[in-house]
């Protein structure tokens, strides 16, 4: 069954088209881009929240896009059940607007990181896990400012409410601080949160999910999406 | 009319890899005194009320809802009058 899908587009948003394309030419679904000054989520099914760094990421990452216009219908949207993914910025974005735990601090070693990694599923229940063909993907990071912190009541609640969906990893998918790009606590490079309908992660899926660019490992989690989405 | 200096102060708990950085700097250029080093943010702006407590509830709005992240930082407000001449 074919979804509707939005991508919201911010002033410096970057990774809007990658997303666009595999979504709109690879999977075959109704894709629409939604203007960061709308607030029409034009009955969509799915908001992707893109990669890239809105408003100059100004303050902190994420910090002033949560304020504008098309993100108070998506804060309504996703408490409403509506299912919303954040990926890179997009998840800076979600932590920044209270819709997932935790914070997005500068890397351990204050280098942007941009490379192809490894990260595995930890929890395999979840709408972008549930049907993945293999636990372990390659997908690239981008980003300065992907160090996940939270505090031990938090880390502690994520993990009993099984909310940590990717870790970092190697390629045989052990989770070691030697395959830890950015010095997330406990390795964690994606999450959801308790209700299970809003995503954020890290590493960029939609950039490894094209033949023609010879990786297709992230193209798994959209499918899964689609394949496991209940209305 | 009050000038407020607010300083966004990285919660202790957290790691400040700049702050890292630059006590590793020291280290580089021969100092051997310097530790504990924690790079916050100074934000200056006015604010246009006559009386303190207004003034001080707004910046600390202005604080929680968007200069700071409570889920990593603090802030300390300073406020000064300025007489409008």
């Amino acid at each position: 069954m074919k979804r509707k899908f939005g991508v919201v587009v911010f002033p410096g948003s970057n990774c809007d088209h990658d997303s666009y394309h595999v979504l709109k030419h690879t999977l075959e679904q109704e894709t629409v881009y939604l203007w960061h000054k709308d607030t029409d989520l034009q009955n969509c099914d799915v908001i992707i929240l893109p990669g890239g760094f809105s408003y100059g990421d100004y303050i902190r990452t994420g910090a002033v896009a949560k304020l504008s216009p098309i993100m108070n219908s998506v804060i309504d949207f996703a408490n409403k059940g509506g299912v919303v993914f954040g990926i890179c910025n997009g998840f800076q974005i979600l932590t920044e607007s209270g819709l997932l735990p935790g914070t997005l601090i500068k890397n351990r070693d204050l280098k942007f990181v941009c490379k192809d990694i490894f990260v595995t599923a930890v929890n395999e229940d979840s709408l972008l896990t549930k049907s993945l063909e293999k636990k372990t993907l390659l997908t690239p990071v981008a980003h300065g400012e992907g160090n996940y912190f939270t505090d031990d009541e938090t880390l502690q609640s994520l993990e009993k409410n099984n909310q940590i969906i990717f870790k970092y990893s190697s390629s045989k998918g052990e989770i070691s601080d030697a395959c830890n790009p950015n010095g997330s606590i406990h390795n964690i490079a994606g999450i959801m949160n308790k209700a299970g309908n809003v995503f954020g992660m890290m590493p960029h899926p939609e950039r490894s999910s094209d033949r023609l660019l010879g990786k297709t490992d992230g193209l798994q989690i959209f499918e899964s999406l689609l394949k496991n989405f209940i209305n | 009319m009050y000038k407020a200096k607010v300083v966004i102060k990285r919660k202790k708990s957290i790691l400040d890899p700049q702050g890292k950085a630059a006590e590793h700097g020291a280290v580089l250029l021969g100092f051997k005194n310097i530790t504990n080093v924690r790079i916050d943010k100074q934000v200056e702006f006015l604010v246009n009320v006559s009386d303190e407590e207004t003034a001080r509830g707004e910046v600390s709005e202005f604080c929680s809802k968007l200069l700071s992240n409570p889920s990593m930082e603090d802030f300390e407000i300073n406020l000064d009058k300025i007489d409008e001449a």
